[in-house]
């Protein structure tokens, strides 16, 4: 009890009334949490999507959310614990990682609503949203065939992991649909969590690839893709962007961006609330989960056709009709070698 | 000889050192506008107020002695092992061969097994650089640190391409069967009467790693093998003189030392995570530096400094957890207080040695 109290009084301390009521009010009142991944808040992409629908739920509502960014993996149980403890509910956690960690946690808190991105666990209080990111890479992969003059297009991921080649096996298959003697070129920036952050490095790759030809090149790689948009701007050729809309980076110089909208897994979490369904939830091109942008920034670089196209693709994989492969089905890709 | 009585050495230099972090870190935590006082009382209830911060204090602390020792033993023969990182992702490598694919019929028996394969795995990762330091030259400092990256690359190559299980995202191991995962302290300390937090990871690695203080000590102080470390560490010409092989003494202490750091798997990969994920032992590898700068390379004062570092990572996750003061910050925080002990050691000692020499001076 000692425990409990020495939190309210820091608690109302560092969060102010709001966050004191919730301690004594236990149950009754109870505020969502969001807990982001080692990647950090502000990487330009998946974590900074999950706080923009978390800020844009605190807009509309009023209401106010808890958040961590977690600086060690023990901190995963730790966190989700010491939330669930606290009354938080729902609680959202942004990526694959915390799998493991709920999977532990979630039976021991029937009460209390998770909510895992990225990730399928299997418990009566979890929602998992896992995204069709192939589909959305191969509309993507469409667009850089049509714009690219050499045939050659390119792809570079962050760390070397199944989710990240699911990414460039959807896009390569888009590129050879559209030309099926186009060239693509796939290089992952690293092997270690590093890879997410490390812009020089995709820099130097982007320009590794231009020297093969390439003049489209798609980043896959959270905060390394700065860098890789950054050098596809300085080197005139064509870049897009992942995850947020990052057309605006580089004006009339980022093709489009594969949107993946963790903000609205984030946001319909939250609104949902304590009483959130839980579940199996797939988000793809048929209910908005994934897609392509375009705004101002990109108008000028694609045409009439080229959107004509792609959004037929869009209809027929929404409808079922075009099946997009998708590598972690069964860990290889028809059209792309690793 | 010495300038500075015994107790101003061991008590006085650190203590100052922590208090001028305290200092800055308080001021950091200031100009962000948030109170450092409570932000203390925050760490220290959270890391010490209850046995669930000290099991987590104490978790991560069985992770620093581990990592600290195997750099401390190196360091008495005057190798600088930076590579504790790498070889404790290969013991974790070990410790996840062992309890994958063994049936272990009692969890004694795994944690046993476990290290053994996990400090088998560390010593071949520190062995290589120190053949190659031995016999070819090549500086330990570089050679380590680059094979950090070796045992990352071959880490994500095994996890992601062979350990994975099917269908599974997570670059990981799958779940280690129940009948190695080793008690923790709640289990341990249940039967006679105390009741330890159930959340918490410590786990019966803590008193391997206590266990390995001593011995340690035991090594160093009081066997000829450790006399003649420290005596190839103090000067190797006149070891060399005194018929004492670099080459031996070079590859014991590395094959000593990957094999601390290794076994340290047995602690976050055995006892906590339970499976093998790629980024296992986050920096605690590095950590071990520290520790063992702080503690001056003696066992005991690596205990104490591994408890202190693990006081100020649960401390950090408790100011993460319920204040507003970004993660960034608290790596500040961290930092300063391993940029104070570690590498500032002598701003603070040479004054002090100052101080005592002119006192002594008085005297006479």
């Amino acid at each position: 009890m000692k425990l409990g109290e020495t939190f309210m009084t820091l608690m109302q301390k560092f969060l102010g009334a709001a966050a004191g009521m919730a301690l004594t009010a236990g149950a009754a009142y109870a505020e969502p949490a969001l807990i982001f991944d080692l990647g950090g808040k502000f990487d330009k992409s998946f974590n900074e999507s999950a706080f923009n629908g978390a800020q844009r739920w605190a807009e509309e509502t009023g209401g106010s959310f808890r958040e961590i960014e977690l600086q060690s993996e023990a901190q995963r149980e730790q966190a989700l614990r010491r939330f669930a403890e606290a009354g938080a509910n729902p609680i959202v956690m942004a990526g694959f990682a915390f799998a493991d960690a709920l999977g532990q946690v979630a039976a021991d808190y029937p009460d209390t609503k998770f909510t895992i991105i990225d990730m399928v666990v299997d418990a009566p209080n979890v929602r998992s949203v896992v995204f069709n990111e192939h589909e959305g890479s191969y509309l993507v992969g469409m667009m850089a065939a049509q714009a690219s003059a050499s045939g050659t297009v390119s792809f570079i991921g962050g760390m070397d992991i199944p989710l990240i080649r699911k990414f460039a096996c959807g896009y390569a298959q888009g590129a050879k649909a559209v030309n099926p003697d186009a060239t693509v070129i796939a290089n992952m920036t690293g092997t270690t969590p590093s890879a997410w952050n490390d812009p020089v490095k995709g820099s130097e790759l982007t320009k590794a690839q231009i020297s093969q030809g390439s003049d489209v090149v798609f980043a896959a790689a959270g905060g390394t893709g700065v860098g890789v948009l950054q050098t596809a701007a300085d080197e005139s050729i064509l870049s897009i962007g992942v995850d947020s809309n990052q057309n605006y980076l580089h004006p009339g110089k980022v093709l489009t961006s594969m949107l993946k909208r963790v903000d609205n897994a984030v946001y319909t979490a939250f609104t949902d609330g304590v009483d959130m369904e839980t579940g199996f939830n797939v988000m793809g091109l048929a209910n908005g989960g994934v897609g392509y942008a375009m705004d101002d920034n990109n108008a000028s670089l694609v045409n009439a056709d080229m959107q004509a196209a792609v959004d037929a693709a869009a209809a027929k994989i929404a409808s079922g009709e075009l099946a997009v492969h998708n590598y972690m089905d069964d860990d290889s890709c028809p059209a792309l070698t690793f | 000889m010495d300038v500075m009585p015994k107790w101003a050495e061991v008590v006085l230099v650190p203590l100052i050192s922590l208090l001028l972090a305290a200092i800055l870190s308080a001021l950091v935590i200031l100009a962000i506008g948030e109170d450092p006082v409570a932000a203390v009382k925050l760490m220290v209830d959270g890391a010490l107020g209850s046995t669930y911060g000290w099991g987590y204090t104490l978790y991560y602390a069985t992770n620093f002695m581990f990592t600290g020792l195997a750099v401390s033993i190196a360091f008495h023969a005057r190798l600088f092992n930076i590579g504790g990182e790498g070889q404790a992702m290969l013991g974790g490598l070990g410790v996840a061969l062992a309890c994958l694919y063994i049936p272990w019929p009692h969890w004694s028996l795994a944690l046993l097994g476990a290290m053994v394969l996990a400090g088998a795995f560390g010593a071949i990762w520190a062995a290589i650089p120190a053949y190659l330091q031995a016999k070819r030259g090549s500086h330990i400092v570089i050679t380590t640190i680059m094979f950090n990256f070796i045992a990352a690359a071959l880490l994500n190559y095994v996890l992601v391409n062979l350990l994975r299980p099917k269908g599974s995202m997570d670059p990981a191991t799958a779940r280690f069967p129940e009948a190695v995962n080793l008690p923790t302290l709640h289990d341990i300390l249940a039967p006679i009467g105390i009741s330890f937090s159930k959340a918490a990871p410590a786990n019966v690695s803590l008193i391997v790693a206590v266990l390995a203080c001593f011995l340690l000590w035991v090594l160093i102080w009081r066997t000829q093998l450790g006399y003649e470390i420290r005596a190839y560490g103090h000067s190797d010409s006149a070891a060399k003189y005194a018929g004492i092989s670099p080459l031996k003494i070079t590859m014991i202490a590395m094959i000593i030392s990957g094999g601390l750091a290794g076994m340290m798997a047995i602690n976050n990969v055995m006892g906590e995570a339970e499976r093998l994920v790629l980024n296992s032992t986050e920096g605690a590898g590095f950590i071990g530096i520290a520790v063992a700068l702080m503690g001056r390379s003696h066992p005991l004062g690596v205990f104490i400094a591994a408890i202190l570092f693990g006081f100020l990572y649960q401390g950090g996750a408790e100011l993460a957890l319920w204040t507003t003061i970004p993660r960034e910050l608290i790596v500040v925080i961290q930092a300063l207080v391993i940029l104070f002990t570690g590498a500032l050691d002598n701003m603070v000692r040479m004054p002090l040695e100052r101080l005592f020499i002119a006192l002594n001076g008085k005297k006479a």
